[in-house]
């Protein structure tokens, strides 16, 4: 109880995200401090106090440009939160986002600061093709080359395939330490609980569905219009696809693991541009500004885990979180798990109903057990929106919360897989009005 | 060491001679009789100086070097001889500071135009502070040309290709740039400036000189060449009737090129002659009517940081975006983002237009915030309503408005013909409301008419002028009033030439008339611009009150979707946004027939906005037209260019011009008690 006490409670005050904006094989129209700014002005215009008010900035980004070192101090300034706004960037791979949110709420819950703008922003599609090694080589040998012939002579030694790209983008979904790109780890979790396509293609098209109908009833009210200096401007999520079948998703060849592999660009999550952010807030700050509050946060819970197996991230975090809470499953009526792939998210549910691996892996006596699908993802997820590694864990905290308010419900967990091999959960409570 | 009341001496620990320039009882440094005169017995005192290493001439002023002349001295000379004497001797004095034989440098930051750069011409070295210093020989736009070796010594350093373009548009630069030409030695951010200043003095290198291909243009025959075609270009551009500055200038040069005594004392002589011509005066006292608005509102405090504009039409958005290009932060409200994203994207282009460098467009962009929702309306110091003209919609607006705001917020509509005191009925506080309003594109139209209805609190109106300021925009105080200035007296004006073309004089030769009088463009070609449903509506409005005829073109034209440029067809046809030139247009009508006849026009209704009290006073008149419409600025606006023609004279011409129209003359108010009103 004690330790209770020394804890403040951070509350989620309003939240906003970009439309989340498929890459089309070029660099996309913002750039990922572009995308956190059209997120965060109106949200911050919205507010009843300045941005100025603000302790801080905390943002998520795994691929900010060159001309985006200290991300989070670069959004800052160009929102207007003045000189004086200390702000960072973290990093903490597909969860930076939500390790974002997680920074807030500690520096909330110390009593550091009483408001704090966090959330993570990535314009995948600007990810940078860069030289190869040989190439850097062969350039660094023609600067340092002190005279003409020196120079003509380094210039003979090119070779065209030193112009090969490393194509930063998959590089950064790769896992050195195991050379696996982060699709094979999926194919593993699948080839482990013997999910099959047609699950995974299932699934993918329930996620399609789900994000359809939020659409169609304007749920999505977390989304912002996003305005381009070209003048064009973006309402929604343009990765859904309204008209995908069964039939269309069985054509798609396996890209990860050719040939016999399962895992397609179909039942992944798409590559894509979008920033979520939130603004969160101590009790003190609620009373100071009269905010209102959409959800408290009450825990979060980091794990690690075999990266080889890195999709099923969600289940050793999850499963730690409500035993730290002294929660059972059924005390929790909504569930987000990142859809970085069909294939990991149906793995995490498999396992938990898995007894031999609840066992082993998680130390429960018996299985912590299935979730009611109905209950999870309601209103779709990343095989639909897209998935930019720096703003899913921040998009999916605040899309719990919203469901939450909405449904009436209690208790909700928004968790995540880490390439790399980690999961990340985040517990929070809605306190508005309840149902029966 | 001797003192100057202008002039600041102080000898530094290596022993350079800095000479600081701090005017007396003045902010900003100009140069006239008695600064140069005791600048004069400084440089005398160092001739034979070897005590010192060389002088630094700064400014001892918080900002700016040297502004130029002052310009108030133009108007007082006697006679010719005069001031070619006294632009001899100043002439004088620099050729003396450049014969030291100790080094000098110029010490740049800030403005530096007109005689200050002829000054720093003088010096061996220049330096100047990089991204805020403005450069230039701007003499041209009052009437003259540099005076003091500025148009022998700038083509003698840049070459004629450069030198000469900077003093025929008259056009400045910053200190990067004038690095570049040549004609500052070096451009550093301020921090460097002083250290810098000491090197040229310490390490005194070869001054700089033209290239070689940079030399050969001022010598013939490549000077008569060039002299042609720079002829040629300007003549598309100006008149030498109206302007003859820059021609006078471009002849002396090509005359008398950049070498020896000859081409000082020809310049001298030559800008005498013109501180005498029309031109000039008319340009100088233009100069001081800018100066008068200007100073409006100095003593007013308002700084106002957020601006929330409503309405991200064309005047609406690019309200907003100028207001963020000045550095205030904007909320651009609109139904729709679909309405705002255009705004958006002239912003973007605006801002690259103006600002260049990527960092600073990415600023203003940031500043400038879509706000569909309206939250901005809570927060912001001035609320501009820039909405489509419908009364009822405008009050329905600016009572929410009023709900939200701040107590202290200013609450502007960008009307053009609504009168005020009928959108603020609707108002709890009627005296909040203003009218601010612009003139399409905002970005180039200097003129800003500030309104002030019958209930405006004049605090507010006081605020409303300084904020206008603040966007660095001439604020022209008027009364509600139908049309207000501007439009009121350019639609009496635009329906006479609908008139002619409607007797069958051809658009082209009526604006050749008025082109030749001195307008930037004629007004069909006006008409065009500004959009033909525009026009409509404006004329149909101001009809109501003026008791004027509506021209069945114009009505037709626009229900037929002719509507002008943005159309592709009007009174012209375009393409690609350019008028279709027709060749060999002719009218048997003399060219000052017509303009005589659409100017007088233009002079009757500012005779009756003054009788009627719509601004305060005649130069306030010819301020809004010059500012307003561009009205030909070397005759001084419509009422000054009456006075300088005989009002009675002009009077007179105008009946009798409206008696051969069959129109009824009785009711015509004499110009002459108008005048006596004010």
């Amino acid at each position: 109880m004690e330790k209770q006490n020394m804890r403040r409670e951070v509350y989620i005050v309003d939240g906003a995200r970009t439309p989340f904006l498929k890459a089309r094989g070029k660099p996309g129209q913002f750039s990922a401090s572009d995308l956190a700014v059209n997120a965060g002005r109106e949200l911050l215009a919205r507010q009843s106090f300045e941005p100025t008010d603000l302790g801080e900035v905390i943002l998520g980004c795994m691929m900010p440009s060159p001309e985006e070192a200290n991300i989070g101090r670069l959004v800052a300034l160009r929102l207007g939160c003045g000189k004086s706004m200390p702000a960072w960037t973290v990093q903490r791979n597909c969860a930076s986002g939500m390790e974002a949110i997680d920074n807030a709420v500690k520096d909330i819950a110390l009593g550091r600061h009483d408001l704090v703008l966090a959330g993570g922003t990535e314009a995948m599609s600007r990810a940078p093709l860069l030289f190869n090694n040989s190439m850097v080589n062969w350039l660094a040998g023609l600067w340092g080359a002190k005279n003409f012939p020196a120079k003509l002579k380094q210039m003979v030694n090119f070779r065209p395939y030193y112009l090969a790209p490393v194509i930063s983008l998959l590089k950064g979904l790769t896992d050195p330490t195991i050379n696996m790109s982060m699709g094979q780890t999926a194919e593993k979790v699948a080839y482990e609980f013997n999910i099959t396509r047609d699950q995974m293609d299932a699934f993918a098209i329930e996620s399609h569905q789900r994000v359809a109908a939020a659409q169609e009833s304007h749920r999505l009210n977390d989304v912002l219009p996003a305005y381009s200096n070209n003048g064009n401007y973006f309402l929604e999520d343009d990765g859904v696809r309204r008209d995908t079948t069964m039939e269309k998703l069985a054509s798609l060849k396996p890209f990860f693991d050719k040939k016999f592999g399962s895992v397609t660009a179909g039942n992944s999550s798409q590559v894509t541009d979008g920033a979520a952010l939130l603004l969160l807030a101590s009790k003190e700050a609620v009373d100071k500004y009269k905010l209102p509050t959409l959800a408290k946060i009450v825990d979060c819970q980091w794990a690690g885990l075999d990266p080889s197996v890195m999709g099923l991230g969600p289940i050793y975090a999850a499963t730690a979180l409500l035993q730290k809470n002294n929660l059972t499953k059924n005390d929790i009526d909504f569930w987000e798990i990142n859809e970085a792939f069909a294939a990991q998210v149906l793995g995490c549910l498999a396992a938990w109903d898995d007894e031999k691996f609840c066992h082993d892996e998680l130390g429960l006596s018996k299985p912590f057990g299935k979730i009611d699908t109905n209950r999870l993802n309601v209103d779709g997820g990343a095989i639909a929106l897209g998935h930019p590694v720096g703003a899913s864990g921040a998009r999916i905290v605040l899309r719990l919360a919203n469901i939450l308010k909405r449904e009436k419900a209690q208790r909700g967990v928004a968790s995540i897989c880490i390439g790399g091999g980690q999961g990340g959960a985040m517990l929070i409570e809605n306190i508005s009005e309840m149902g029966a | 060491m001797q003192t100057y009341k202008n002039w600041r001496l102080e000898t530094d620990k290596d022993n350079i001679l800095w000479i600081y320039f701090d005017k007396q009882n003045a902010s900003v440094n100009t140069l006239n009789r008695e600064t140069m005169e005791e600048l004069s017995d400084i440089v005398d005192s160092l001739k034979n100086d070897n005590q010192y290493k060389g002088i630094i001439i700064a400014s001892g002023k918080k900002s700016g070097f040297i502004a130029g002349a002052d310009i108030s001295q133009f108007t007082q000379f006697k006679d010719v001889n005069e001031a070619v004497e006294l632009l001899k001797k100043g002439q004088s004095i620099i050729a003396k500071i450049e014969s030291l034989k100790m080094p000098s440098v110029a010490m740049i930051d800030g403005f530096c135009l007109g005689g200050g750069l002829e000054l720093a011409l003088g010096c061996r070295y220049r330096v100047a502070e990089e991204t805020q210093s403005r450069l230039g020989l701007p003499e041209v736009k009052l009437g003259i040309h540099p005076g003091w070796g500025g148009s022998v010594r700038l083509p003698r350093y840049i070459g004629a290709m450069q030198g000469m373009n900077m003093i025929l548009s008259g056009h400045t630069v910053n200190g990067k740039t004038a690095a570049k030409l040549g004609f500052v030695d070096a451009a550093v951010p301020k921090r460097h400036l002083e250290k810098a200043a000491k090197f040229y003095i310490l390490k005194h290198p070869s001054p700089h000189k033209a290239t070689f291909l940079q030399d050969l243009t001022n010598r013939s025959p490549f000077r008569k060449l060039l002299a042609n075609v720079m002829r040629k270009k300007l003549r598309e551009k100006i008149m030498p009737n109206h302007y003859p500055a820059p021609f006078q200038v471009l002849d002396n040069w090509e005359n008398v090129g950049v070498d020896g005594q000859k081409p000082f004392d020809v310049e001298a002589e030559s800008c005498g002659k013109l501180f005498f011509g029309d031109t000039c005066r008319n340009l100088v006292r233009v100069f001081f009517l800018q100066e008068r608005l200007k100073g409006l509102a100095k003593e007013c405090n308002f700084t106002p940081k957020h601006i929330h504009v409503v309405g991200a039409g064309t005047m609406g958005g690019d309200i907003a975006a100028w207001c963020a290009f000045r550095g205030m932060n904007v909320t651009l409200q609109d139904r729709e983002p679909k309405f705002i994203a255009p705004a958006i994207k002239r912003a973007y282009a605006l801002f690259k237009e103006k600002l260049k460098e990527p960092y600073l467009v990415q600023q203003a962009m940031d500043r400038l915030s879509p706000d569909p929702e309206g939250f901005g309306i809570k927060k912001a110091d001035v609320i501009i309503e820039a909405i489509f003209e419908d009364l009822a919609a405008k009050q329905d607006l600016f009572k929410k408005v009023e709900e939200q705001a701040k107590p202290e917020a200013i609450l502007a509509t960008n009307t053009s013909s609504i009168p005020l005191d009928e959108i603020n009925q609707v108002l709890k506080n009627p005296e909040r409301l203003v009218g601010i309003h612009f003139f399409n594109p905002v970005p180039k139209m200097l003129l800003v008419e500030v309104v002030k209805s019958e209930k405006t609190n004049s605090a507010v109106e006081e605020k409303a002028i300084s904020f206008v300021r603040k966007l660095d925009r001439l604020p022209l105080p008027v009364k509600s009033s139908p049309g207000f200035l501007v439009n009121r007296i350019l639609m009496p004006y635009l329906m006479e030439a609908m008139e002619m073309l409607k007797e069958g004089i051809p658009a082209e030769v009526i604006d050749k008339a008025m082109v030749e009088f001195g307008m930037p463009m004629g007004p069909v070609a006006l008409a065009d611009t500004v959009g033909l449903d525009v026009c409509l509506s404006v004329a149909k409005f101001l009809s109501k009150y003026m008791n004027s005829k509506i021209p069945d073109r114009l009505t037709e034209m626009v229900k037929q979707g002719k509507l002008g440029r943005k159309s592709g067809e009007g009174f012209y046809k375009y393409k690609n946004g350019k008028q279709v030139k027709q060749k060999n247009i002719t009218s048997e009508t003399p060219l000052t027939n017509i303009s005589d006849r659409l100017v007088l026009r233009m002079v009757d209704e500012s005779f009756a906005c003054l009788r009627e009290g719509v601004v305060k006073d005649g130069d306030l008149v010819d301020a809004g037209m010059i500012f307003g419409t561009g009205f030909a600025p070397f005759r001084g606006g419509p009422i000054h260019y009456a006075k300088s023609k005989g009002i009675d004279d002009l009077f007179k011409q105008y009946i009798n011009q409206r008696k051969m129209r069959g129109d009824k003359v009785e009711s015509i108010k004499s110009w002459e008690s108008s005048v006596e009103v004010s």
